[in-house]
């Protein structure tokens, strides 16, 4: 923010005593976050990595394995289908659910809509569901039995929706995912547009630019950061998809494999398959690939910025 | 604010003035654009509509009747004490469970992240910049390579099947402490905290009296997504819990869906479709009655670089 005079002065007078306590009344503030953080964030990440290096044998018991459970994860097809699986889902839903979240901000932030309070509320309220009842709900949907699918079907008599046919799943866990997510993008997005000066508006209106005009020149490089951590966020959580094609699995368990992503099948490996030195592999590698991926974002995102 | 319009280009009409005011006037309101968007509004609320509709049945009409418009019999009341009583009252047990989780983890997230971001963005310290690069690399890291060696470090020590298992990792929020480093940066004036040190105030003294109320609103806001995030929980307690006991809402309104495909055992969709309604009302509820917060918490810091 803008520099006081009193935020400056004390930087102009040498005050060493004060400057000591400071920095230790700071420690004092962050230190217990950093002490849960140590034991719930770095401790299970160090572990981890322990974990991937070895490997637990019937003959010979916990050993030493270098980088063996990599290899093995990379010649995995189960693994591979797995991350492929996520990989497209992240090409083809989180476009969609930003343009939906970007288009609704801008149009509720525009000031042309009847109501926009309540549109705001109501797009965001489906983030305070939980997974699992968004999940059933739409699964139960979905369903032939009980579901509207069904429903619709009958109406038109034929049986083309069938949202929980192999073809289509994909396609409806994305549904599900975007239903979620939507609003609470479409929230950073307008919070972002909240802090633009309406004076840019009224001196762009002055110069006849016209709505898509402001949107293009005035609101999107403005809304650039917000888009930024929207995409990282939803790259991270496409990577972890585990909650929507779990509960899923409880109503149609045949078509969703125990490896249906990257995810699942670290959870199988561990707590079905007992392999935890293979699923801690798993996981790291599915660590290092958000966090490369979401930094290439993230420098992309900066250096066009800068143009 | 018009007196300056002429600047651009003399425009000596008045209609083509008013033309051109009508047209960019950002008071006007949209007919089509309301339509559009209220498509969007319907999406959002077509499966809690439909969950609301649902949860009035019987299991027999939730095979047979229309899903979007209520059954032959209306069940809501007795589906609801169904749902309360099923299995000697689990579902309260349930619903207690989650109320402890969210009370004491996400306080807990809360407390941490507060007192974090206030110190991170407003005292200089020793290894500040390592603090936040550190804290904000975790946030790529995904939550399975931490749930798995979790689970194991965790059932070393005997904390699996406790509701610590579930509470300790519920206590770190980065995405609540990044919140509160902006917003406290922008809400708390240096020079505020300068006076009272000059008045001989403790650091601890002008935390609580002073900074805290300034940062009210930024509060908040962590703790609404802070309760959010715990009371929607599920990865986690699903790897840490295996007593249904200790289950969340979440968790046991999974486990009554998958009595339908367990070999041998009756389906009870009608509970768990009352059972969901049951579970999103009170968060629900907490959005609304606190939207003033969230709004203006998110609005001044949510998303700045």
């Amino acid at each position: 923010m803008t520099a006081t005079p009193a935020s400056v002065l004390p930087l102009a007078r040498p005050n060493k005593p004060r400057k000591a306590k400071a920095s230790f009344a700071g420690w004092g503030f962050v230190g217990p976050f950093m002490l849960v953080f140590a034991l719930v964030f770095l401790a299970p990440v160090a572990y981890s990595i322990y974990l991937s290096m070895f490997r637990n044998q019937l003959i010979g018991g916990n050993a030493f394995v270098g980088f063996d459970n990599y290899v093995r994860a990379f010649n995995d097809p189960q693994f591979w289908d797995g991350l492929l699986r996520v990989a497209s889902f992240l090409a083809v839903q989180v476009p969609i659910m930003l343009i939906i979240a970007l288009v609704a901000a801008l149009a509720i932030d525009s000031a042309r809509m009847y109501a926009s309070n309540v549109f705001r509320i109501v797009i965001f309220l489906p983030y305070a569901v939980p997974a699992v009842v968004a999940a059933l709900m739409w699964g139960f949907m979905y369903s032939d039995r009980l579901g509207l699918a069904g429903n619709i079907n009958d109406l038109i008599g034929s049986d083309v929706l069938a949202p929980l046919s192999p073809q289509w799943l994909l396609v409806s866990i994305g549904n599900i995912v975007t239903w979620e997510f939507a609003g609470y993008n479409m929230l950073i997005f307008y919070a972002a547009l909240r802090t633009i000066s309406t004076d840019l508006y009224e001196a762009a209106a002055l110069d006849g630019a016209n709505q898509f005009r402001i949107i293009r020149s005035i609101k999107l490089p403005a809304l650039r950061p917000a888009i930024i951590i929207s995409i990282i966020f939803s790259i991270i959580g496409s990577f972890q998809l585990f909650n929507e094609p779990n509960i899923l699995r409880g109503i149609v368990p045949n078509l969703i494999s125990t490896f249906y992503t990257p995810n699942m099948y670290a959870y199988n490996l561990s707590f079905t398959g007992q392999q935890f030195n293979y699923a801690a592999t798993v996981a790291i590698i599915m660590g290092v690939v958000t966090a490369v991926i979401a930094y290439i974002v993230q420098l992309r995102g900066n250096r066009a910025g800068q143009r | 604010m018009t007196a300056v319009a002429p600047r651009t280009r003399a425009l000596p009409l008045q209609a083509a003035a008013t033309k051109r005011r009508r047209k960019y006037d950002p008071t006007r309101r949209s007919v089509a654009l309301t339509i559009v968007m209220s498509l969007l509004l319907i999406y959002s609320l077509l499966p809690l509509f439909w969950l609301v509709i649902n949860s009035t049945k019987t299991q027999e009409d939730l095979f047979g009747t229309f899903g979007l418009w209520f059954g032959n019999d209306f069940a809501l009341f007795d589906n609801i004490g169904q749902t309360l009583t099923y299995n000697n009252g689990i579902f309260l047990r349930w619903l207690g469970n989650t109320v402890m989780y969210v009370v004491i983890g996400a306080g807990g997230a809360t407390i941490l992240a507060t007192a974090a971001g206030y110190g991170l963005a407003k005292y200089q310290f020793p290894g500040r910049r390592a603090v936040f690069a550190i804290v904000l690399g975790a946030v790529a890291v995904p939550g399975t390579a931490l749930a798995v060696p979790t689970f194991l470090m965790f059932s070393q020590v005997g904390l699996t099947n406790t509701p610590l298992s579930v509470i300790i990792p519920s206590l770190i929020s980065p995405f609540g402490l990044y919140l509160m480093w902006v917003y406290a940066a922008d809400a708390i004036p240096t020079e505020l905290l300068e006076a009272a040190r000059m008045d001989g105030a403790s650091e601890a003294r002008i935390f609580f009296t002073i900074s805290m109320k300034l940062l009210t609103p930024g509060i908040v806001t962590v703790l609404l997504f802070a309760v959010v995030a715990t009371w929607n929980n599920y990865f986690l307690p699903l790897i840490m819990l295996s007593d249904p006991q200790w289950y969340p809402l979440t968790l046991g309104l999974n486990q009554w869906n998958l009595q339908a495909i367990g070999v041998g055992s009756t389906p009870i969709f009608n509970l768990v479709i009352t059972g969901s309604l049951l579970t999103i009302v009170p968060i629900i509820a907490i959005f609304l009655v606190l939207q003033r917060y969230w709004q203006s918490g998110l609005g001044a810091g949510g998303v700045k670089e």
